[in-house]
Formats: C-alpha cells, structure tokens, sequence
C-alpha cells in the first residue's frame, strides 16, 4: 500500500511544512467545532421523559416494573433493538418505562439484569431477552416480572393499565421463532438503505483515525474502540452529571478526546517507536491497554447502559421515511467533518505531508517533513474524530455504555479493511458499504446477528481482495 | 483479616479447573504465536466452539468420547476456514480476522434465533452436559478433603474435572515437547523466524502454518471442554476479554516455551485472587464495591498486559534472542 511519494510537491515545500503543521491543524479543529456548535444547537438536550404516545407513525413498547413486594421498581434499564434501531429506556420513579418505535415489525427487548434493585431476580430469566411485535399506532406491553424464579413462568405482575400483553406471552412458545426477519417491502428497503447510509457515516468519522493512524505508523490500533467510547462517555458526564447543554459538553467531549490522543502519542506510542518496539508488539500493547481503559470506565460509570441526553427523539418524516431528528443532525454533522478531513488531506500542505508519510515514511522523512510530529497530529485529529464519532454515535443508538466503542470496533476494522487499510477515503467507502450491510442484512439475518454479517463481508473480502477496494493490488504477505 | 482463609482460596486456585483450561488454552496459543508466530487473536472463539460443540452433542445423548471428537472436529474446521484467506497475508490481517471470527461464533451462539440449539445469551445449563463427564469418574460419590481444600470428589467444581483437567495439561505439554524437538518443529520456528528463508529451501510454508492453526485450535477447543465443565456455556463470558488473558497468561510465562503457559496460568490466577480477596477484606464497601473490585482485577490484567510486551516481551520462563515477537 505503500507508493512511492511524489517527491516533487513535498520537496518544494519542505521546511514550510515541519513549521506550517501545528498551526494548520488549529483552523481545522475550530471549523469542526463550529460545525458541532451549529448543529448541536438543534438538538433539545436534557428533556424530561415524557410516556409515548401512539399515533398514525409511533407505535409504543413499555410496561411497569415492579420489585417482588409490589413496589415500582425505578432505575432498571432496557435496550430494545430491532428494525435498524437500538435504544435504551430507564423506567422512571413510578416503575414505568416506555419508548416510541417508527417502524412496525419485531423488536427485541432485553433488560439488564445489572440494573435491578438488590436482592431482585427475574420470576423467568429465560424470557429475557423477549420479542414483541409493533405496530404502529398501537402500544404493547414487554412485562418483566420479579420474584423467586419459577420454571416457565410467564405474564403478569406488570400494570395492565398501561401495557397490553402481548398475544401468546408464553415465552416458550414465542422465543425459538422470534428474531426472524420480516417481510421485504420497497419502502422498508428505502428506509434501512437511508439507516445505513447514517450509520455508515458515524462509523466513518469514528474509524478515518483508524485508518490513518495505521497508514503513517503501520499499528493496527485496537484502543481505538476505547477513543470512541471516551468521546461518548464524556459527553454523558458533561449532560446527565455536570449538567452542561449538549452542545458545550460535544465540544468538550472532542477537544478532551483529540487532548487524550495528542497524550496518548506523547505518553506511550512516541517513546515506543523510539525505543524501536516492533509494530506487533505496539498492537499487543494496543489490547493490554483497550482492556484496561475499558474496565476504567466501567469502574468508574458501572455497566448500565448511560443516555447522553433523556429526551426520546423526535421522529421527523421526508418522503414517507422516518427519521429522528439527532439523526439527522448527526448525518450532517459527519458529512461536514468528514468534508473538513478531505480538504485538509487534500488542500492543506500537512494533509499533504500525511499523505506523503503514510506513502512512504523514509522518503518523507528525507524530503524534510518531521515523520514525528506528522503522527501527532495524525493521533490527535485521529481521537478528536474518533471522539465526535462516539458523541455521535452515542446519541444515534440512544444510550452509550463501557463497552460501545469496542463493540463497534470490529465494525471500524471491517470498514477500514474493506476500504483499503491505510488509505484515508477507503475508511469513508469502507465504513458506508459496512453501515449498509449492517443495516439490510437484518432482511435476511436476525436482527442480533447483524454485527455478524458486517465481519462475514471482511472475511469474504480478504479471500478476494485482501488490499480492499481501495488499495493497491500489491503483494502485502 | 483471616490470613490463612486468603491464603487456602489462594491456594486452591493453584489447580483449579479454570487454570488448567487457561494454561491449555494458552499452550494452543502457543502452538500458534510461540512455535509458528501466528498472531491468533481469537482463541475464546476456539474455546467457545469446542466447548458449544461439546455441550450440544453430550445433551443430544452422545457418549464423551463422541462428544470430545465433535468438539475438536469444530475446531479443525474453524481453524480451516480461518486459515486459508489469512495464512498467505501478513501477520495483522489473521489477528483481525480471528478477533472478528470469534466475535462472529459468539454473536451466533447468543442470538435468540439459535435459542433452541445453543440456549441464546442464557447460554447452555451445566446440568444437561456434565452428566455423561461425571458418570465416567471411577472416584465413589461424596466431598474429599486434602489438607484445607476439600472439593466434591464428581459433582461439577470436583476432584474428578481437576484431575482430568491437569492430565489434559500434562498431555499437552508433553505433546508440545515432542513437537518442539521434532524436525516439524523446526521447520515452524524457521517460519516464526523468516518465513522466506523457509520457503526458499523448499518447503511449503502455507501447510505448514495451517497444521499449527489447526493443531493450537484442538488444544483450545479442549480448553473450552475443561472450561465449561465446573460451569455453565455462557457465550458472554467467553468473549474477547477471555482471549486476553490467554495472550497475557502467555506472555507472562514465556511464549516458546513448554512449561511457559502452565505457569503463567497459576500466576495469573492466584495473583488475581490475591489482590481480589485481599482488596475485598480490607477495603470498605463504602469505598469499593464488589464488582469495582473485579474491574481493578481487569485493568491490572490489561496494564500488566502491556508493560510485559514492552518491558519483557519473552516473559518468565523465555528466551529474549531465540523469540523474535515481531512477526510477519
């Protein structure tokens, strides 16, 4: 992958680049923020949780939860994925929860049993994760019941005023079949090709530092997963605990996370590269520290799921597809940032000089650009997107926790493989052919089983085309 | 603080099953990483799989012997499909692929459409796989005690898993004795060292990858057994964490070594326990609670992870000159 450098260009501009490189970074960083600013601003942060109504587009899942006593039980957090979304509800002070859907068919609901109340146990611990179906404009029930557990217990215990049990609750009965993906409409296509092409741009933004890091220094990042739950993580902090609008918290969120990268180079993979450890032994660096920060966090946040803001999205309709307005917002924000990478790749004489030192690190070095100081930068801006990813991110699956980013990990590795390992725009082509495939493989696949189908396609597109779509046909074994 | 408690549960971590199914799935690992230099990310997935292939064909009424092949035929298989897209590629392409395959096996095995196969995220109840295992133990039925440590001498956490369990490690590391010292061997530490020295004198360095693949992923897929026997299959427990510690455990004891895994297994969990049991007695739960604890065990796996790499990359038991950890 590595081309030998148009050593004209860069020779020409030799020692303006070593000097030109901080301060080129600088207006980079301000337009990403500014971009954040203005479309933050639109989300409504820090609304209270208000029931779900059902109407014509919304159809409602929910129920009460009570402790074994007949006691609401708050607190207990849910994650209900299925149709393309995953989002997370707490039930509140009265033991109810609540969520709206825009799209009919199955969901899965699952409760985290880490969250219940001491000394609480399911009354069915097999019926957890359950499967409803919705429609739209009606709502139904997904009862939890405490207690001592029983075998094949079912139903009951939950408030039959707000919720309708489902048809069938036994879940003996429903859960071998459930899952099974639903019918292929026109529109449903339409709708998950648009949730693709959203997410394929979030996973961009989180995986661009992947892929240039590794094009300029040659280390498979595996931490990388944790930049993006940082940037989520600290978001969260900033909304729910500090109490700080969205908006303040985003952009601290990414200037803290591009500050960890800019420290994490200075702190550890500089001195490395100094004392000429081998990039193998830097990526098994990079595990030993993705488990460790890892654990910090759950250390220091716990294991439930944490929502940045509490407010449910909005759904907002264009052309018959439903959307939630973060969403929206989000996709903006990303087609801006990831546009400000490109100019910067392409217009700015460091994003040349990146590009010269992920061709060919030596060449580059002796046409007067400082490889070092390159990589800095290329590991702040590097986390300061991965961070923005996972602010992203964090408000697009409604809730983030501990384990987010290396969740997605995986899916950034897919993408940035597929897209041509080391170049800029394969993490882009990568990330939206991975966002896609998450997001329709869920006609054919399980809904819980799509992440799986993502990491089929790199291992598909390795026995094929190893140098991803991309990349250069090129020996790399 | 009951000192001599601490150190009894310390202690009998010593041989516990789950070191023993960690030192095994560690010398598998070192059939990969120490003898070949293949940087096999995904040994839980070996793990998951042979434990998933056991469990599922002991509760269809298999006998053990029946249910002990099926696990390793998965494993050969899986070590097969990994194989043969990655062994031609550089080294960091088969660590992502086998990070992202175990994922995959995981992912499949937790999903509620397989529920009536693999018992989704609950996972797979010991009850309906130990019975045939326990049957098959000569020891008569009841608790045995030597010195403090007195376990059921058939039922789950017993005596009878110990036993089977460390005889499997013993087999092992003499079976990696052997193949160290065979001209096999040889040719695998040629490949660790410089692949294309060893193919330009003629041998066919792909196959010879594949068969350590293979080999290391049996090894782990027996691991996975011994695992699950004390225990439940419970696919989230055997994640990418659990790989890991496999990495950690044997780079702690000496990658390229035979008694390397062994030991880094016993440090690591007693070290563990240590810290664990000692943390919980002596600091209030006001300020720790129960499961921070644990975490700080994780971050300490983790960090101890990385200084090793950087600080003693052929750990307790290597050799620095003869392991050259960069590999391609």
């Amino acid at each position: 992958m590595r081309r030998a450098a148009s050593p004209d260009r860069i020779t020409s501009s030799r020692t303006r680049i070593a000097h030109r490189s901080r301060r080129a970074l600088v207006p980079l960083l301000t337009v990403l923020l500014s971009v954040l600013a203005a479309l933050l601003a639109a989300i409504p942060a820090q609304a209270a949780a208000v029931p779900c109504a059902a109407d014509p587009a919304t159809g409602c899942i929910g129920g009460t939860i009570r402790t074994s006593a007949g006691e609401p039980a708050p607190g207990i957090g849910l994650t209900i994925t299925g149709q393309g979304e995953s989002l997370a509800v707490v039930t509140g002070v009265d033991g109810r929860w609540s969520t709206p859907v825009t799209a009919a068919g199955d969901y899965e609901v699952a409760l985290d049993e880490a969250t219940l109340p001491t000394g609480e146990t399911l009354r069915d611990p097999a019926a957890n994760p359950r499967t409803v179906t919705v429609r739209l404009g009606a709502s139904v029930g997904a009862l939890f019941p405490l207690g001592a557990p029983t075998a094949g217990g079912s139903g009951g215990g939950g408030d039959p005023s707000t919720a309708t049990p489902e048809p069938g609750t036994d879940p003996a009965v429903t859960t071998p079949d459930s899952g099974k993906p639903s019918s292929i409409t026109a529109q449903r296509v339409a709708q998950q090709t648009v949730n693709g092409i959203v997410f394929g741009l979030l996973l961009a933004l989180a995986s661009v530092g992947l892929s240039l890091i590794y094009g300029t220094t040659g280390l498979s990042n595996f931490a990388h997963g944790e930049q993006v739950t940082l940037g989520a993580l600290l978001a969260y902090v900033g909304c729910q605990l500090l109490d700080l609008p969205l908006l303040v918290s985003g952009i601290v969120a990414v200037l803290l996370g591009a500050a960890s990268g800019w420290l994490q180079d200075a702190g550890i993979w500089h001195p490395l590269r100094r004392r000429r450890v081998g990039t193998t032994q830097q990526m098994i660096v990079t595990i030993g520290l993705s488990m460790a920060l890892q654990y910090t966090y759950q250390f220091f946040l716990g294991g439930s799921p944490l929502r940045i803001v509490t407010a449910n999205p909005k759904p907002v309709r264009i052309g018959g597809m439903l959307f939630t307005q973060q969403s929206l917002t989000s996709a903006g924000i990303a087609i801006i940032a990831i546009g400000a990478v490109a100019f910067f790749l392409v217009r700015t004489r460091t994003g040349r000089a990146t590009r010269a030192v992920s061709d060919n690190p030596a060449l580059a070095a002796a046409s007067g650009i400082t490889v070092e100081r390159i990589v800095r930068i290329v590991w702040t801006l590097g986390a300061g997107l991965a961070a923005l990813g996972g602010v992203l991110l964090g408000l697009y699956f409604n809730a983030t926790n501990w384990n987010m980013g290396g969740a997605i990990l995986l899916l950034m590795f897919a993408a940035v493989t597929l897209g041509g390992l080391g170049t800029a725009w394969g993490a882009l082509v990568g990330s939206l052919v991975i966002g896609l495939v998450v997001e329709l493989s869920t006609f054919v696949i399980p809904s819980d089983m799509r992440y799986a189908g993502a990491l089929v396609i790199l291992i598909l597109v390795l026995l094929v085309r190893p140098q991803g779509i991309l990349g250069r046909a090129e020996r790399i074994g | 603080m009951d000192w001599q408690q601490i150190l009894t549960n310390v202690a009998g971590e010593i041989i516990a099953p789950t070191t023993a199914a960690y030192a095994l799935a560690a010398i598998g690992l070192n059939v990969h990483f120490g003898m070949t230099g293949l940087l096999n990310f995904g040994q839980a997935g070996f793990m998951l799989l042979g434990a998933y292939g056991y469990a599922i064909a002991s509760i269809a009424g298999w006998p053990v012997w029946a249910a002990f092949l099926v696990a390793l035929a998965c494993a050969v298989v899986f070590a097969l499909i990994l194989g043969v897209p990655t062994l031609k590629l550089r080294g960091d392409y088969l660590a992502i692929v086998t990070i992202a395959a175990a994922e995959i096996i995981r992912m499949v095995g937790r999903s509620t459409s397989m529920t009536a196969v693999t018992g989704g995220n609950a996972g797979l109840a010991g009850d309906g796989f130990k019975g045939s295992f326990q049957d098959l133990s000569p020891l008569p039925d009841g608790n045995f005690a030597i010195g403090p440590w007195s376990y059921s001498t058939n039922l789950s956490n017993s005596w009878w898993v110990r036993i089977v369990g460390w005889a499997l490690v013993a087999l092992a590391c003499f079976l990696v004795w052997r193949w160290m010292n065979s001209p096999w061997g040889r040719v695998l530490k040629g490949i660790r060292e410089d692949e294309d020295a060893v193919r330009s004198l003629g041998k066919n360095v792909y196959a010879y990858k594949m068969q350590a693949l293979v080999l290391g992923g049996a090894i782990g897929a027996v691991a996975g057994i011994v695992y699950v026997l004390p225990r439940a299959v419970q696919p989230d427990s055997m994640g990418r964490p659990m790989t890991f510690y496999v990495w950690t455990i044997l780079l702690l004891g000496g990658a390229a070594t035979v008694f390397g895994p062994v030991l880094g297994s016993i440090l690591l969990w007693t070290t563990l326990m240590l810290i664990k049991t000692v943390l919980r007695d002596v600091v209030p739960t006001t300020v720790l609670r129960t499961e921070q604890i644990e975490m700080l065990g994780w971050v300490l796996v983790g960090v101890t992870l990385m200084l090793l790499v950087i600080f003693r990359p052929q750990g307790i038991l290597g050799d620095r000159k003869e392991l050259a950890i960069d590999v391609r």
